[in-house]
């Protein structure tokens, strides 16, 4: 990767500006891959076991394997990944959320890899073909993070009574930002509009079903509707992302020139 | 976790092969077992099929009884295979 990028210049927007909203709509999409695989990664060493820090290693990797593939058809995926600042990410805001403890990030997975899954079948179809491609390698890879946490997230919720209580913390954390990943704004309608993107208002239904369906076997408790959080997608994001990206970025960064 | 069970691992690493043995991983129990020794055992492509049992179902002999147990077959070469040609197409014998 490092080789292809760019030392200078082209610090903010998506460089395919033949199609801004085709660019635009694979960079939210590379977006969250990229900002989830960073938070995974920051598990490693630091697991409850040494199985689990492999699992989390490899959610992680898997999700920024398809970062790479996901910037680099929005534009150079080395540039956009370490060169942007911290307004001109257009992740969802769950994934940009602290670990906590192990239960929210379990939490946090199954949130958002439920509706990943439910997104990338559907993509995996579609009609933009690098897209389809991208979305079909990607879903196998999903639906196994998507059952993962939700095996975890059983037996923490209907685990002992220190476990419980941090499945309850952690959905109380995560559940304010899941309105967002149903938020269609005028970019994301017209991606909608000319066939490339996926409403997900379309799939709500069962990703709010298929939640529910996880909670009850963990004896967990809906959470009630909270005020949502949005503005991820528009680069308005929480204080923790600048966090996150000074350490992502600081190697090529502090040396533009280093090679690996 | 050091409360949980320990599983001992068997890989397929393809179609027609035997499972063998590879390892062992920690997990609360079989679906998790499973999980864990895909992610441990299997992130290269080592494998097709998964087996994963408990540790502690394993019946085995009792090093003491070596003796006993292994040594009357060392001086019966007769029942090695050794005196037949091999075709070099025959594999995995």
């Amino acid at each position: 990767m490092a080789e292809q990028a760019r030392p200078h210049g082209a610090f903010d927007a998506p460089s395919d500006a033949h199609d801004p909203i085709r660019a635009g709509y694979v960079l939210r999409l590379g977006d969250d891959s990229l900002i989830l695989g960073q938070r995974l990664s920051e598990w490693c060493g630091h697991a409850p076991s040494v199985e689990v820090d492999l699992s989390l290693s490899n959610l992680a990797l898997d999700l920024v394997g398809q970062a790479t593939l996901l910037l680099g058809a929005a534009g150079d995926a080395d540039t956009l990944a370490f060169k942007r600042d911290v307004l001109d990410f257009r992740n969802c805001l769950l994934v940009e959320q602290p670990n906590g403890d192990f239960a929210r990030t379990m939490v946090r997975q199954l949130l958002f890899s439920t509706w990943q899954h439910l997104l990338y079948q559907r993509l995996a179809v579609g009609t933009d073909e690098q897209l389809a491609g991208i979305a079909a390698k990607a879903v196998k890879e999903v639906a196994y993070h998507r059952e993962l946490a939700g095996e975890w997230v059983v037996r923490l919720g209907d685990g002992t009574e220190e476990s419980a209580r941090r499945t309850a913390d952690g959905l109380d954390w995560c559940w304010r930002f899941v309105p967002e990943l149903f938020e269609v704004d005028a970019e994301l309608e017209e991606a909608c509009r000319c066939g490339l993107a996926v409403d997900p208002r379309s799939f709500e239904e069962e990703y709010r079903a298929s939640i529910a369906a996880v909670l009850q076997e963990a004896k967990m408790a809906q959470p009630a509707d909270q005020r949502p959080i949005l503005g991820g997608r528009r680069g308005h994001h929480s204080e923790h992302l600048g966090h996150l990206l000074a350490i992502m970025q600081y190697l090529p960064r502090t040396y533009p020139d280093a090679k690996w | 976790m050091s409360d949980w069970p320990l599983w001992e691992v068997f890989v397929r690493t393809k179609g027609g092969l035997a499972h063998r043995h590879v390892g062992s991983v920690h997990a609360p129990d079989a679906e998790l077992a499973l999980r864990h020794a895909r992610d441990t055992y299997t992130r290269r492509m080592e494998g097709v099929s998964l087996w994963v049992v408990r540790s502690a179902d394993i019946v085995a002999s009792d090093p003491d009884q070596a003796g006993e147990l292994f040594e009357p077959a060392a001086d019966k070469v007769y029942r090695h295979p050794t005196f037949y040609d091999i075709p070099d197409e025959v594999k995995h014998i």
